[in-house]
């Protein structure tokens, strides 16, 4: 076992400590912070895999926007530690809790069977750069990326109008 | 030497936890949270698959996935206010109108 699998355990075992202290916490604001450190952790893993412009994208678009906007929305609800959101161990729950451990199960099957022992593509150092995403961007799909900026228009008229409508 | 096989597993691992989270978890907003922290663990496999590859198309993916996360976040917490509005809770138990 080298340095870099060393590496690579510490920080899946903490991407996956932080992910389960997310959903086990009562307060929302320590459930977001958990997320925010999940989401530096793997943009620490996109390092690892050579993708620069994916990690820094992730840093400044996820921990940055979103996480800023969820922990807003909670501040602006006030949503404390409610007694009526505690998580208490029902059937119900019980019973996601048993799919989950199935859903992985299911999934580690395929992945135990998955034995490639290829290494990294040696043009994986040149494929993750601002330069050459840039390139396969604008000019493999230019149509896609111009769609997405519809789509985040579409995004802003209803958020505006979901949170300024007052229903009756 | 890092295996794809590592990557491709702490992907299902954290996936697993998200699909836990929406199903345990009562509080809209942290459910919510669960989705993201969904979405994150199939891009890490993506970007995982994309650098094994030498494909870049698993990146531009990945930029894609980023980008309507972005705008279903803007959106569904636009949902999430207008529904604390009406019912002043975010707990879904109470949300129950649509259902028979």
């Amino acid at each position: 076992m080298n340095l870099e699998q060393i590496a690579f355990l510490i920080l899946a075992v903490a991407a996956i400590a932080s992910a389960i202290l997310m959903i086990t916490r009562r307060n929302p604001v320590t459930s977001a912070l958990f997320l925010v450190f999940n989401f530096f952790i793997i943009a620490v893993l996109y390092l690892f895999l050579r993708a620069q412009f994916i990690a820094i994208i992730q840093i400044t678009v996820y921990a940055g926007a979103i996480m800023v906007l969820f922990l807003f929305v909670i501040m602006l609800l006030n949503l404390g530690d409610d007694k009526l959101l505690k998580w208490k161990l029902n059937s119900a729950k019980t019973i996601s809790v048993l799919l989950g451990i199935a859903l992985l199960v299911e999934v580690s099957y395929f992945v135990l069977h998955f034995t490639s022992t290829e290494g990294m593509s040696p043009n994986a150092e040149s494929i993750g750069t601002v330069e050459s995403i840039g390139k396969v961007l604008y000019l493999n799909y230019l149509f896609p990326f111009e769609v997405t900026s519809v789509l985040l228009l579409a995004a802003i008229v209803g958020a505006i109008f979901l949170a300024k409508k007052k229903f009756e | 030497m890092i295996p794809l096989g590592y990557y491709i597993g702490l992907s299902a691992i954290l996936f697993t936890i998200g699909v836990v989270g929406v199903l345990t978890l009562r509080n809209a907003i942290v459910i919510f949270m669960s989705v993201e922290l969904m979405l994150n663990s199939v891009n890490l496999s993506l970007i995982a698959f994309s650098a094994y590859s030498g494909n870049p198309a698993g990146q531009i993916l990945v930029f894609f996935v980023i980008a309507v996360a972005a705008a279903e976040s803007a959106v569904g917490l636009a949902i999430i206010i207008a529904l604390f509005r009406n019912k002043l809770t975010v707990n879904i138990d109470e949300v129950n109108i649509l259902k028979w």
